[in-house]
């Protein structure tokens, strides 16, 4: 089975944001980027899906050079191969979702695993726009993943419970967490990922349907106030929340 | 060119969801503005609560009918509604931002090569064009924003946007348009929905009372369970004790678990991770509860005490049920 996962290169959720200069976009001094976490469950979920049906794993990754670690990183725990598609840092997820389309057409998987979003612009689109640029359907936010001769049985978390979901391949799977417990890369693993090949790709476009404005923080309007130190704070508490924030 | 909107409907067991109504809201006061048009749509067998959008700006509807299309059809919604909006030129799609409204909104965008703004909290008009605004970063920078493309698709962030705000009361119009077996794009299905154990989900609760480490172990949530249960709302938890396995992982709250904006949300026992903060930063009132006085949380929080969250939480039951329950 042909296996793709999208993996994105992203600050590490520990980062402080800072804005730089320019107001448009993040200060990148000082921030150590990461796979995106949900994409971990995507990588760990192609392994399995590889260790049962056989065939291979490719990462594809739109960004910079520095998104080669991440790559290295799913390389490490069993990915075959890694494509770095390279192209400016873009906000525009259907831009994004267009260049690894560029790839992943050529390829022609079985199967593409994401995660459910990438956590520094959450817009949680990508897989689903992948999925319908290569005409396949998608099914976003898995928890739990059954493929059997071509059909695909999954469940999605939804506001207050999972809807079941049936399909069938090809289709883009966008991953949650609960779907699996990713594993650690062994050391062997890591040895074995340097010799594996990063192919690199350009993609250009000027295309660009989201213009940033302006980045800011927020601004915490908070009262910050604290109404006692004990128990005995407990009755003034609630006064406040009645009578002055009007929420209960 | 005039501006025409398109509400997308959530429905679910033939009931239209409370969360569409925001953007149909957002929808009516967008297009008194730009003097547009809004439309709403729907997709399902029967729907019961159809009336519900005349409270809420909406003049017309489509309810697009086949008893195939009452559960959730990603490929079939999207198909229907691109095909819709190119036939009746509209250029201005708006969605809640709920496990629905964001896994279809970008299969449209794709579908209609629009540009896609994901999970708004402000949209509005400023010298004649949509001005967006987005948190990034989970909720720790914000990013404003436009779409240039002709066509546009947004989410918008549930409880961001008044249900009880007066002035939204129209006469509503509902044209049933039955859909014929063969034009139902039927590749994925939702053949079942299964609700968690009668549980109120964090992500739609009006009020949250959340714990972290402070509460100790798993056998203290009952606390906070009760004061849930009290109030009407749900309980969350940390990523600290969901990666303990205190708690199920459908109940984190933050960067990696789910955001939430409830009216209140009282946090017990969380020291207030950055992750942590962004889950919950848009929340109406918070409420912090913890032993640290130098704990982040109460620096983003409207009321503190410091003390003893297991002492502290019996007490407030006790407060609370003077008034409520």
């Amino acid at each position: 089975m042909k296996i793709v996962v999208a993996l994105s290169h992203v600050p590490d959720t520990a980062t402080k944001i800072k804005i730089a200069q320019d107001r448009k976009t993040i200060d990148p001094a000082g921030v150590s980027f990461v796979i995106n976490p949900y994409d971990e469950f995507a990588v760990e979920e192609a392994l399995r899906t590889k260790e049962k049906f056989g065939g291979e794993v490719i990462i594809v990754t739109y960004g910079n050079d520095s998104a080669k670690e991440s790559i290295r990183k799913a390389l490490a725990m069993g990915a075959d191969k890694g494509i770095l598609i390279k192209g400016d840092l873009n906000v525009d997820s259907l831009t994004v979702a267009e260049a690894l389309t560029s790839e992943i057409l050529q390829l022609n998987p079985d199967i593409i695993f994401c995660g459910k979003q990438s956590v520094d612009y959450d817009s949680s689109a990508v897989g689903q726009m992948l999925a319908e640029l290569l005409n396949i359907p998608s099914i976003s936010t898995v928890v739990k993943l059954e493929i059997e001769n071509g059909k695909v049985r999954a469940e999605r978390e939804v506001e207050g419970g999972v809807e079941i979901v049936e399909s069938s391949l090809p289709i883009v799977i966008t991953a949650q967490k609960g779907l699996n417990e990713p594993r650690y890369a062994s050391l062997k693993g890591i040895m074995a990922a340097k010799s594996k090949p990063i192919e690199e790709k350009n993609f250009e476009t000027n295309m660009n349907r989201l213009i940033v404005n302006e980045l800011k923080l927020p601004e915490s309007k908070r009262k910050s106030k604290i109404v006692g130190t004990d128990l005995s704070a407990v009755p003034e508490l609630v006064r406040l929340l009645r009578e002055e924030a009007k929420v209960i | 060119m005039q501006t025409r909107i398109l509400v997308f409907l959530e429905q679910r067991n033939g009931e239209i969801k409370k969360q569409s109504l925001e953007p149909a809201r957002k929808g009516f006061k967008l297009s008194k503005e730009l003097n547009g048009e809004v439309t709403g749509i729907v997709f399902g067998d029967n729907i019961s609560n159809i009336d519900i959008v005349s409270e809420h700006g909406l003049e017309k509807v489509i309810h697009f009918k086949n008893s195939k299309l009452k559960n959730y059809s990603s490929t079939a919604y999207s198909k229907l509604i691109a095909d819709f909006v190119k036939e009746n030129n509209f250029n201005l799609l708006l969605f809640s931002h709920t496990s629905m409204g964001k896994d279809i909104a970008p299969i449209v965008s794709a579908k209609l090569k629009a540009g896609y703004g994901a999970d708004c909290t402000s949209i509005e008009i400023k010298d004649g064009q949509l001005v967006c605004e987005r948190p990034i970063y989970a909720g720790k920078a914000l990013m404003n924003f436009s779409l240039s493309s002709e066509v546009k698709v947004l989410t918008i962030r549930p409880n961001t946007i008044s249900l009880t705000e007066d002035g939204y009361k129209v006469n509503l119009n509902v044209d049933v348009k039955e859909v014929a077996d063969e034009k139902l794009d039927l590749r994925s299905v939702t053949t079942e929905y299964v609700k968690s154990e009668g549980k109120l989900d964090v992500a739609e609760a009006d009020i949250i009372i959340s714990g972290g480490r402070g509460m100790k172990g798993p056998e203290n949530f009952y606390l906070l369970e009760e004061i849930a249960q009290l109030l009407g709302g749900a309980v969350g938890a940390s990523r600290a004790v969901v990666d303990a396995g205190w708690r199920p992982h459908s109940e984190q709250v933050g960067q990696t678990g789910k955001t939430v904006s409830p009216k209140l949300y009282i946090a017990c026992g969380i020291s207030g991770a950055i992750q942590h903060l962004a889950g919950m930063s848009s929340a109406k009132c918070v409420v912090a509860i913890n032993k640290d006085k130098d704990a982040p949380i109460f620096q983003i929080a409207d009321y503190g005490i410091v003390g003893d969250v297991l002492e502290i939480l019996p007490a407030l039951k006790e407060e609370l049920k003077k008034y409520v329950g």
